[in-house]
């Protein structure tokens, strides 16, 4: 019942509040923030009675929907599912709770937030590939809404252009499930029978066309380069919270995919290609960096630096799933860094767009170069920007660096010479870094920014959270990697 | 003879007949008792026909008309369409002198179209085509003071004439080469051999009269008018019941066809051009009943993906009639909202609704988001099974062609929820008075959530159906 609470709650939520007609702006908020939390208790309390020696997937929950069609609601976790579903919910309260102008809308806008957290969470917790279909699509509408009715600058246009670039990914999925649905005798949705018959192992055009609608479909919402252009102007034109949502959570949808089926479901079809998959990582690692160096729009450099970020886990995916003999440790540790990164880039680039929230509502202003001086001004506003920042570009004793460390001792063993390429990429992402905070809280303050209010009280309590939870990551990464090595181990293991 | 096997369709005639009688000895004020008596009688067929349920697969009358799973099921998503249709119609046609008879002609084109998705027989079949020919062309003209309306029923008028006589040629050209009219026999002639040109002749005539009313490429071009010009409820009839039993209809012809005539091919063709054609035309529209007519074309290119790998993939024909209805119930919703908002059509009229009308608007969302295809709402389970068929049945090539233009559906579909809830606009907003058409709307939409939830409950009423013969 712990899942369907997590689910449930939210959604429950959404719906009071989406018929609350007399409820102020502050009722709405503290309502939606409490409900907001409520998952990331239940979700922790399911972290701490996660039996790590147990059976992969824990708290399983089923009930048939729809039978004739092998569909039924099926929800469960792994460690890794676990650890990026709690670092969702947090990221979903954050958000949330983080002031924004609702456009006298509050109402609406608080239960599309809650609405999104719900069906967000779905998709990590799923088991059954319908259901995971279910809520990725309706994770598209939710985030839609958000971004063209609250966003900014072309904000239409780039609701329209996300939910259609990423649904092109969304209706490849929907045919690569059916294909892996088709290839198991009796027909069905539960990715558990999925996992351990390993359907369309043993090559053929089958597999290879459902492997490839896997990847692209996850590819783009990852986003991987090349199908990374819709990324930059949906963060770009959303408000605050929905970006660090979309980058936070929604980007996890993508990678959580690829180890959840394509890695996990076609283990052979996956170590066949994933060198293929490991060279688009780095590429999409150097990318990303050197496009985010050249931005000099506050918000599109960090919207890079993700498809930078996301490129690492997809590098560690591969790695881990390239049948290599002798190199099970190297693969697990791979897979681990992967989803250790997974959750620190959710936090940690949670927290910079956030961050970017409160620039935006101070100055409208996104442009680096526009900016300077503000250490003075705002002091509280550069301690956060320069914490988050150097999680980011993987400062050790952050969590940055722990998901990096793993990532790439475990690609030295497999792909030595992708690791040496895929490092500079840090290096990058530190120099870009460095730049921004030179270009933003360094310097002379310009004239305009002279009233420039430094953060207020609930807008630090929020970042304090999550860099709490970045901290204590980067400093006791302990308690998360033994829950994730739990399942890294069985799914690298045993295939 | 076996009465008892057409009840279903003598309780239609005789409720059509009451109605006409009824509308002609009462005053106009009165005329919406007509739409509870076509509502009664549509329940009672309703239920004659869940009778006809356990029965085996079966041919009846000398074999013209088929009782299957297939006929029986989608007589009931013809009914309950038709249900829909006329609940919403009364405030409209309210001001209208000949209220009360619009309700006889919607129950004699529900007939027609279930004839067409019963009969068995290729007279039977022309029979079926003209009944619900003869009696759509005035619903579509119903306003006839109206020039828009009138264009658009000259439009299906003319396409009809010039498709039903084209079907009526192949008919004859099929019984000249097997001597029959029977399906059963044809199928039997066919085996043992004909003429080649003249099979292909029949062929073409008789799919190309079928996409008349399935509004498939060719014979689409009526649709965009009639869903514009023609009242809101007639327009909500004519997008969606004639499909129904056009699609069976043709399943059932091809399904006897020998297995030289690639129709196959064929049918996937039509399917591709027309689905194409449907959404490119639906991107630039600025009026959305004329969009909503488009998608409406585009939809039956998607529903002839099931006729295409009908024998090869087991659940063909569950996806066919489950897609048919899931299709039903979210273009029925969205008619209703624009009946509701009393025919609202130019695209920018629609501006900021969502804050005026917010529950309308939703309710249109949703139907919008069912046509695409979005879960949990039941249009997805109708695509999936679609999907899934034609997967099954090797033709992945057409799998993908549809999901690359459900993608472009999607803008167009999106243009419209786009408007109705990012812009600030406060349009005044003009509602039918009275509660016919609100409800209707409501429930369509509930419909398409609840069944989406409950769809395993539908999917009795479609698994494993099939033809008799």
């Amino acid at each position: 019942m712990i899942l369907t609470a997590t689910l449930g709650l939210p959604m429950l939520g959404a719906l009071v509040i989406a018929v609350s007609r007399r409820w102020t702006e502050t009722t709405a908020r503290l309502f939606a923030v409490g409900v907001s939390l409520l998952p990331v208790f239940l979700l922790a309390w399911a972290w701490l009675q996660f039996d790590t020696q147990g059976a992969l997937f824990q708290f399983v929950e089923e009930v048939p929907w729809v039978p004739s069609l092998g569909m039924g609601y099926r929800l469960g976790v792994d460690g890794i599912a676990l650890a990026v579903a709690t670092m969702s919910a947090l990221v979903f309260s954050a958000s949330i709770a983080y002031p924004v102008d609702t456009q006298n809308q509050p109402r609406q806008y608080y239960a599309w937030m809650l609405f999104l957290q719900s069906v967000s969470l779905g998709v990590f917790l799923a088991l059954d590939l319908l259901l995971f279909y279910v809520f990725f699509d309706l994770s598209l509408v939710g985030m839609f809404f958000l971004i063209g009715r609250w966003g900014h600058g072309q904000a239409q246009l780039a609701a329209f252009k996300f939910f259609l670039y990423t649904f092109c990914g969304s209706l490849l999925l929907l045919l690569a499930i059916i294909g892996l649905y088709l290839s198991v005798e009796p027909h069905t949705f539960d990715m558990r029978v999925l996992i351990e018959q390993q359907p369309l192992a043993g090559g053929g055009v089958a597999a290879g066309l459902v492997f490839l609608a896997l990847m692209i479909g996850f590819a783009i919402k990852t986003p991987i380069v090349p199908v990374h252009t819709w990324l930059p102007q949906a963060h770009v034109d959303a408000p605050g919270p929905a970006s660090a949502v979309l980058a936070g959570v929604l980007l996890k949808m993508g990678t959580y995919g690829i180890i959840r089926i394509p890695y996990s479901m076609m283990g052979e079809t996956f170590a066949r290609y994933a060198l293929i998959i490991a060279l688009f990582a780095v590429a999409s690692i150097l990318y990303g960096a050197f496009v985010a160096l050249g931005q000099r729009n506050l918000k599109r450099r960090i919207a890079y630096t993700s498809i930078n970020h996301m490129g690492y886990t997809v590098l560690g995916i591969a790695v881990a799933g390239a049948l290599i003999q002798d190199t099970e440790y190297a693969r697990e540790l791979a897979l681990v860094g992967a989803t250790v990164e997974m959750v620190a880039h959710g936090l940690i680039t949670g927290a910079l767009f956030l961050i970017c929230g409160s620039f935006w509502q101070r100055t409208q202003e996104y442009d680096l170069d526009s900016y300077g001086g503000l250490l003075r001004q705002a002091p509280l506003l550069t301690a956060f920007t320069v914490l988050a920042s150097f999680a980011s570009l993987g400062l050790p004793g952050l969590a940055g660096f722990v998901a990096e460390f793993h990532i790439f001792a475990g690609t030295f063993d497999v792909y030595p010479w992708l690791a040496v390429i895929g490092v500079l990429g840090i290096l990058v992402t530190a120099s870009l870094f460095l730049q921004m905070l030179q270009k933003l809280f360094f310097g002379t303050l310009p004239q305009r920014w002279a009233h420039f209010e430094d953060l207020h009280a609930v807008e630090w309590g929020v970042l304090a959270v999550l860099s709490a939870g970045f901290v204590i990551i980067g400093i006791a990464p302990e308690f998360l990697l033994t829950l994730i090595e739990a399942s890294a181990t069985l799914l690298v293991g045993g295939p | 003879m076996p009465i008892g096997d057409v009840l279903p369709e003598i309780s239609l005639t005789l409720g059509a007949v009451v109605i006409v009688l009824f509308a002609a000895f009462t005053r106009q004020q009165h005329h919406h008792w007509a739409a509870v008596l076509a509502l009664l009688t549509i329940a009672l067929c309703v239920v004659l026909t869940l009778a006809q349920w356990s029965g085996p697969p079966r041919l009846t009358f000398s074999g013209v008309w088929a009782l299957d799973g297939v006929a029986i099921s989608s007589k009931l998503v013809v009914l309950i369409a038709g249900a829909l249709v006329v609940a919403m119609s009364p405030e409209w046609m309210r001001t209208d002198r000949r209220h009360g008879e619009y309700y006889a002609l919607v129950l004699f084109a529900l007939l027609g179209v279930i004839m067409m998705a019963s009969a068995s027989d290729t007279m039977e079949l022309v029979l079926g085509v003209l009944l619900s020919s003869v009696a759509s062309y005035p619903l579509a003209a119903y306003h006839r003071g109206w020039a828009p309306a009138l264009e658009a029923g000259m439009k299906y008028f003319l396409i009809g004439a010039l498709t039903n006589a084209l079907l009526t040629i192949g008919v004859v050209v099929v019984f000249g080469l097997t001597g029959n009219t029977g399906y059963p026999e044809i199928a039997q002639g066919f085996a043992e051999g004909s003429d080649n040109l003249a099979l292909t002749i029949a062929t073409a005539s008789i799919v190309l009269g079928l996409t008349f009313k399935l509004a498939a490429f060719p014979a689409h071009a009526w649709m965009p008018d009639v869903a514009q010009g023609s009242p809101a409820p007639a327009a909500a009839f004519l997008t969606v019941i004639p499909k129904i039993g056009a699609a069976v209809a043709l399943a059932r012809f091809v399904s006897i066809l020998p297995p030289d005539v690639a129709w196959r091919a064929i049918v996937a063709m039509i399917s591709v051009t027309t689905m194409t054609l449907g959404n490119v035309a639906a991107l630039r529209q600025t009026d959305v009943r004329r969009l909503l007519g488009w998608s409406s074309v585009s939809q039956s290119g998607y529903a002839l993906m099931a006729i295409v790998v009908m024998g090869a993939s087991e659940q063909a024909l569950s996806a066919l009639v489950f897609f048919l209805a899931s299709y039903a119930i979210a273009n029925l919703a969205a008619f209703a909202v624009v009946t509701h908002l009393r025919g609202r059509t130019a695209l920018d009229d629609y501006q900021g609704l969502a804050r005026k009308v917010p529950i309308a608007a939703m309710i249109l969302i949703a139907s919008l988001l069912s046509l695409v295809g979005i879960p949990p709402l039941i249009g997805f389970f109708g695509k999936f099974m679609l999907f899934s068929v034609t997967i099954e049945g090797g033709y992945t090539w057409l799998a993908f062609v549809a999901a690359a233009n459900t993608v472009i559906s999607l803008f167009y579909y999106l243009r419209i929820a786009a408007l109705m809830m990012f812009s600030g606009a406060r349009p005044i907003v003009h509602v039918l008075l009275g509660q016919w058409a609100r409800s209707t709307m409501v429930v369509a939409g509930l419909l398409l959530i609840v069944g989406g939830l409950g769809v395993e409950t539908l999917m009795i009423f479609t698994d494993s159906i099939r033809f008799a013969l």
